[in-house]
Formats: C-alpha cells, structure tokens, sequence
C-alpha cells in the first residue's frame, strides 16, 4: 500500500538539481521577447496612443486592440474584460498596447516611449464609494454579483433578543507572491493555430479563452502547462490573458514570442486577494445559544468581475462557520472599484469570512461574559443538523473533540489564566486565542457537476501505467498523490506510474487545479480509472500473470488498454442554483487552530510564539506532502495577518517589491505544529478530503484573538501592524 | 550592464532563477568563491576569475548532496522555484556549521524566500542532511 505512507515527491530529483523545467527555461530560435504598455490612468477613454521616435519602429512588433483576430474578451465568467484596452480603460495598469523585439533592452526603451493619453473620468476606489453608487462604473450598480442566504425568520429572532453583538470587520489585499513570476511562451500562425507552454494551474482555462481571442476550432490550440512555481490561485485566471497578449504577438510576428513579467510588474498588474468588509449582528441567549445571525459580506472585486461571482459564493456559504443557527440571514456582494481585478487566492473567500466570523465570535462570548472555547462548544454544527444553505449534514463531525484536542495541544486555559494574571504590569504582554472553521472541497453547489471532469490511465507494454489528467503540479503534490492512488488501485508500485505532462493535446479536461479539488474529486477519478484498467486487464488475461506480462500480451493481442472515469455527483447529492440552496460541497474538513503571541508594548510588534494546527481531513495519503500543505497554508495566513499590507495610491499598488511587501521569512514564524484527525471520506480517494485551501482560514482569527487577548483592545482589521496596533491602544488608554 | 544570473543563464544553467531582480528572494543564490551571494546583484565584470557553484554543481555525476537528498526526503521542496538557492543557502550553511541549532538554521536561511512550505519542512530537511553527513563521513 502506498497510501498512508509518505511517498517522496515524483519530481522532486529535478527539483533539488535544478533539472526541472520552468517556462522562462525555454528558448526557442528566432524567439521574440515581449512587453505589455499599461494605462497609468485609473479610469478614462483613451484619446491617442503615441509612438516616439528613437526606436526602430519598423522593426519592434505592435499590437493593439484592432490586431485581435477573434474576440476581445478573456473568456471566463462574464464578458466584460478585454484583452487589451479598446477606446477606454477601467483601471490602472491595464493593459493597451503589446511589443515584441528580439533585443530586451531595446523593448525596454520602446515601452516607455510609448504614451497613452487618456480623458480621466472619475474613479471608484473602495467598497464604501462603490456601495454608495454616486459613480457607476460598471453595470447599472456597480455590482457584479448578489446572493441573499435565509434561513429562519432573523428579523424577529433579533427583535426578540435581549443580546445582540454588533461587529464589523475588515481584510486587506493580498498577493499570492509565488516566487515565479507569471510566464508564457507562444508560438502562432494562421496555417497551423496557436500552441502556448507557460506557468498554469488550468490549461483549459487557458485553451478555452485563446480559441475565443482567435476565434479557432478547438483542435487548433495547445496549451502545455510547465513546471509552475507556485501559484495560490493566482495562476489560476490570470495566465489566459498573458498567453493570450503573447500569442498576439506571436501571431502578428510569425515568431515565438516568450512574456515573462518581472517581479514588479507581477505585483501591481496581476491578481490578488479580495479585500472585504463583514458586518455581523448576532443575537444569543445569556447562556450561550445563538439565536439569529445577521451578517452582510462584502468584497472588493477590482474593475472585472474576473472569479468575483465564485469567490463571493464560497465566501458567503463559509460565513455562518462551523455553527448550527436556526435563524441565519447572509448577504453577499461583490462590487466593482477602478484598481486591477482581484482574482483566485487561496480560500477564496472564505478567509475573508471565516476571520470576520471568529473575531465575532470572541466578541460575541465577551458580551455575555463567556469563555470564548464555551459559546462555540453550545453551537458546533452536528452530523443531521442543517446548514445555513440547507445542506443536510451527513458526515460525521466531532468538532467538540477537535476543540478540545486543540486546546490541550497548545495548553491553552492553563496559559490564558497564566497570561491574564501576569499581563498587566508587564511591558511583554502574552496572548493566546483560536479559530475554529471548516473548508468546503471541491467546487461550490452544481459546478463540479457541470465540469464533469475526466481522467484517463493507460498502460504500456513495459507494464508502466501513464496518468492523463489536466491537474496541474504546482507544488501541492499531484504528481505524488496521484502516482499512490492509482499504484495502490492498480496493486502495482508506485515507481511504475507516470505522469503526463498536462498538455491539452494528449490529456482530457480534469477541471481546474483549484478549490481543493485535486486530491478528493480528481484522485477518486484517479482511483476509479485505475480500477477499471485492472479489471479490464484481469478479465481478458486473468488474473494471475504478473502486471507486466498481463500488460504487453493485452495490448500485443488486443490492443491499447486504456480505461478513463468521468464525475457523476455521488447519489442523493442536490444543489438548486435558483434557490442558490442544498449541498453546498461534497464534504468539509474541519480545524481549530491555536496561536500564542506575545506583543512588545514599546514597538507594538507581534510575536508568534506557538502555533498548532489541528485538522481532520479524511484520509491523509501523503502525511510529508500533507503537513506540507497546513505549514505552508498557515505561513501564508501568517503573512495576511500580520505583515502583508497592499499600499495602495491611486488605485495603484504602491508597494510592488519584495523589499516593502512583506512576506514571513524563516525568521518570522513560530514552530508551526501541525496535527491531523482522519474521519474517512466514503467518497474521497482511499477516504480523503481536499485539503489546500483549509490552512488558510485559520491563522487570521486566530492570532487577531491573541493579540486582542494580550493588548486587551479589539482587533477588527488585518493585517495587524505596528502602527495599526499602536493606534488601537492608544486609543484604547485615552 | 550584464548581471551574473543573465549570464549563468546564458550559458543554459537555468537551475538559477529570477524571483525578484532585487536581492530579496535568493531564488538567483549561487556560491561565489564559497560565499552565498545573490547573483542579481552581481554585475559580471565583478565575477572575473571567481569560482563559481551553481545548482547544477552540486550533485557528484548522478550522487546526490546530502542537502538534496534530505530535501527530497523531508518534503523541503514544494514547487521547487525556491529550491535551488534554498538547497545552495542549506550546502553553505552546513559547510560554515555543521550542527547547526534551530535559531542558526534559521539565521542560515534568512535570504531565501519560500512561498509554499512555510519553512518547517526545510528546518526538518537541513536537519536530516547534518544526519546524513554525519554519517558518511564516518
């Protein structure tokens, strides 16, 4: 068995010598470098483009909006995003004019001779003034998506209430910071089609909005995904659009032209995380119930409506948390603002959500002079209880056992009784504080549904079994994870199975690499593929020839021996898109994690000193891999909350360099300590559940209670800085 | 002005990366006559007659480095941008240190940026790879 065990990574060889091969890695003869000319305008209509002179014109390849051969729409939920600027522009950074030169310097000098000149027009750069719609800048209000949840009657639970805790809460921009920049190599002629080999999390993405850019049957684009380092949902949507400006280029030059963006240019023009504002009103019991819960969620979605529709639906379905309320009430926004489109970050959404929820929750405890571990130990949803959007909860969950693990894990009460009796005279001050949540996998409602992913397994006559699917390795461990589940199904080892390089000319449409899908929905097809290959094999040649005989006579007298498996929705599943109602995700993993910090009352700096992450995720098949994943997802929420600030002037990123946006070094982090519970998942591979995304909600509210614990103010906004903290307090002893 | 990481990549040792182009990242390490150094901030001219250690330099013929194999062993490689100056960063540490404790390991790593793992995987593998030293040379 190789599931369970912590196989070492498939390509982790070419990662440790340096073999492996990324897209800027790439050089093909005749290559043309190429640059996108952005709008240094918010907002306005573009009146000229201006080419100075000193350049060589006529050599330097120019594409506008007029040289788009299909649409000028970067297909993907709405319509409303260009590929490159036509007559107006909607935020800073946008782009409007590509070059294309052998010579990189040169291309340099081109870009910043050219000039665009733009008619401002007034822009929209936070949710307050989108809300309040004096400027509409895109739709009738400004508003790209609503959702309404109801659930109960919580306009009279609150007018009953005797307690009702009023909150408001906020999260700030982030940027994924992969340490590869976004890249794309194209290579586009009118007799053959357009091929693109880049750094991806979905190549079918990519290939769906190249075919409407040029307008081209299907099997006249190729998309090859590279080794991609890192993504975070930020290579999620954005590398259509950079395969698609350096296809362009390719496409009007006749030669291969390569767009690697520098680490700058990644910052301020791609996506990031969406900023947001949560208000709850919740009104409990003096003993501790919750009786309605109240909460209007609200995210900035930038000037496309890009992932926004998505993003908000997880965000809103996260909301309520990992609580049983008969009376809950969510409305979800996603507005538009005139600064680039925020997109796919890890959590997507439900961070947002889940930080406002928890900080609320200790808030809500505080009200009612309860101890916080207490109020969420009355309210924990139960398995055959209900959710806020009506999914019937049928796994088992045990969160009352998770919490309490978590706190003796992390010594929680004996420390917090420690802390609150030597707080107050000391110049370090000790907090400690939780978060507990949960993470639906795989995508919302009916959209795995309508993904209806396939993946196909086919052996070779040397007995070694190629894995065929779109799931992109981007440093989670898919070529791993999946080379166990099917070596495990198949009864062969784990060394024999291969992993195709996802090229959408050789694999099948497996869905995005998102959503903590990879793993659950698309290893179970891994693993359902897999047995179907075996019994296919095993009832043409029987069952007791060794594999890679069985495999070379099959395919010597019979032929290819192939098997694939498609989704179909596990029995009973139902979601209404209408009534935007019923089974939300296929399952949830569930997590309560603790963080202890200590607060140097002079600089108002934040120190973690503990972290524990407790998690039951179904079955764990990788557990290296596994705590991997929570490490790395709570170092990225560590990042969110305490240090990385998006500097934001004038709708543009003002801090677009690692020197002054800040992400956690080896310096910065606590002993990340992480522990898994493993509830096996009846429709999971081997009985997992997804897992990446899950680390990213917990670290947020967790550490903001801490901090709130030891500084004894309420933090409401992250990320917590010096100077935020400082201001709190001061506050606070005024 | 040519930097030294254009030029090592040039000659296709493209194990040396670009994360940041400012020194931050260390996704460019290379060891410069023994020392660690950012190859982003090295403009060519200053590298004359240096000896030079890429990624591509560590490995004996197919044998790995102790410092890959922990890597591999550990899960201290996630995506593998970082890897290459990471595993550089660890070599060098462990050449200055052998034992190193936990505040030096991290110390010894402070100018190489991961996104993916959070670091605990590398303290664990840079661990490993003092075991396995430890070992070989006995």
């Amino acid at each position: 068995m190789h599931v369970g065990r912590s196989t070492p990574r498939k390509e982790g060889r070419s990662k440790v010598t340096g073999q492996a091969r990324y897209v800027d890695d790439l050089a093909l003869p005749g290559m043309l470098h190429g640059v996108t000319v952005r709008s240094a305008s918010p907002r306005g209509l573009i009146r000229d483009i201006r080419y100075a002179p000193g350049i060589p014109w006529d050599d330097v390849v120019v594409v506008t909006a007029a040289d788009i051969p299909g649409a000028n729409v970067v297909a993907l939920i709405n319509d409303d995003q260009p590929y490159l600027a036509d007559g107006r522009v909607n935020h800073a950074e946008e782009p409007v004019v590509l070059l294309a030169h052998r010579d990189r310097s040169l291309l340099e000098e081109a870009r910043r001779r050219v000039t665009i000149e733009i008619e401002p027009l007034p822009p929209v750069y936070t949710i307050e003034e989108s809300l309040a719609a004096r400027e509409i800048i895109w739709g009738t209000d400004n508003t790209f998506k609503k959702y309404l949840v109801s659930r109960g009657d919580v306009d009279a639970a609150l007018a009953d209430a005797v307690t009702i805790v009023e909150g408001e809460y906020e999260t700030g921009a982030q940027e994924q910071l992969y340490i590869e920049p976004n890249g794309m190599l194209a290579v586009a002629r009118r007799e053959d089609g357009v091929t693109v080999w880049g750094s991806m999390q979905c190549p079918y993405y990519v290939h769906r909005a190249i075919e409407r850019l040029f307008n081209l049957p299907t099997e006249r684009i190729r998309v090859v995904q590279m080794e991609t380092g890192g993504g975070f949902g930020g290579k999620e949507e954005y590398p259509s659009i950079l395969a698609g400006h350096a296809a362009l280029l390719a496409w009007k030059s006749g030669r291969p032209v390569k767009i690697v963006y520098d680490r700058a240019e990644d910052m301020v023009a791609t996506t990031k995380r969406h900023p947001s504002r949560t208000r709850h009103r919740t009104a409990v019991t003096k003993d501790g119930r919750l009786l309605a819960m109240d909460i209007d969620f609200v995210i900035d979605g930038g000037a496309y409506s890009t992932l926004s529709p998505v993003v908000l639906s997880r965000g809103t379905i996260h909301a309520p948390g990992p609580y049983y309320c008969p009376n809950v009430r969510v409305r979800g926004r996603a507005v538009a603002t005139n600064v680039p489109p925020h997109g796919a970050f890890r959590g997507f959404g439900a961070p947002q959500s889940i930080f406002a929820l928890e900080r609320h929750m200790d808030r809500v405890a505080a009200a009612i002079d309860m101890p916080p571990a207490e109020l969420r130990r009355k309210n924990f949803i139960q398995t055959g209880q209900t959710s806020a959007v009506g999914q019937v909860m049928r796994d088992p969950i045990d969160m009352p056992a998770l919490l309490d693990r978590a706190l003796e894990l992390s010594d929680y009460h004996a420390r917090r009784a420690r802390f609150d009796a030597s707080n107050a005279a000391a110049s370090l001050k000790k907090g400690i504080g939780f978060a507990a949540f949960m993470h639906g996998a795989g995508f919302t409602g009916s959209g795995e549904d309508h993904l209806a992913s396939v993946v196909t397994l086919e052996a070779t006559v040397e007995g070694r079994v190629r894995v065929l699917t779109s799931c992109t390795e981007i440093g989670q461990g898919t070529n791993t994870v999946f080379s166990q589940i099917a070596a495990d199904a198949l009864g062969i080892d784990v060394a024999a199975i291969d992993i195709v390089q996802p090229d959408t000319a050789s694999v099948p449409d497996s869905g995005p690499t998102v959503a903590s899908r990879t793993c659950m929905i698309v290893g179970k097809l891994v693993e359902s593929a897999a047995l179907n290959l075996r019994t296919t094999l095993d009832g043409a040649m029987g069952g007791n020839k060794d594999f890679t005989s069985a495999c070379r006579e099959y395919i010597q007298q019979i032929g290819p021996l192939r098997a694939s498996s498609q989704y179909h929705a596990p029995a009973g599943a139902r979601w209404s898109d209408e009534r935007y109602e019923g089974d939300a995700y296929g399952t949830y993993a569930w997590a309560v994690y603790v963080a202890e910090v200590t607060i140097d009352m002079t600089t108002c700096e934040v120190q973690l000193d503990d972290f524990v992450a407790l998690q039951e995720v179904g079955r764990v098949i990788n557990p290296v891999l596994a705590t991997g994943q929570i490490e790395g997802g709570v170092a990225q929420g560590i990042g969110w909350t305490l240090f990385e600030r998006v500097v934001w002037r004038d709708g543009r990123m003002a801090n677009a360099q690692m020197t002054n946006y800040i992400m956690p070094t080896s310096m910065d982090l606590p002993p990340i300590r992480v522990f898994f519970e493993e509830t096996p998942y009846e429709h999971g591979p081997g009985g997992a559940k997804g897992i990446g995304e899950l680390p990213m909600d917990g670290a947020a509210p967790a550490i903001a209670n801490a901090v709130s614990h030891a500084a004894g103010v309420s933090i409401t906004e992250i990320p917590i800085t010096p100077e935020r903290l400082m201001a709190l307090m001061e506050i606070a002893v005024a | 002005m040519t930097r030294l990481l254009d030029a090592l990549r040039d000659l296709h040792l493209t194990g040396v990366k670009e994360g940041c182009g400012e020194g931050e990242c260390g996704a460019c390490s290379i060891l410069l006559d023994g020392r660690l150094v950012n190859s982003c901030l090295v403009p060519l001219i200053q590298a004359g007659r240096a000896v030079i250690v890429t990624i591509e330099g560590v490995a004996q013929g197919e044998r790995l480095h102790a410092v890959q194999e922990a890597f591999i062993a550990r899960g201290g490689a996630q995506c593998g941008i970082c890897t290459p100056g990471m595993v550089l960063a660890a070599v060098s540490l462990l050449e200055r240190n052998p034992h190193p404790n936990d505040a030096e390991i991290r110390a010894g790593l402070a100018g190489n940026l991961c996104r993916c793992t959070g670091y605990m995987r590398i303290f664990d593998a840079v661990l490993d790879a003092c075991r396995r030293l430890d070992n070989d040379s006995r």
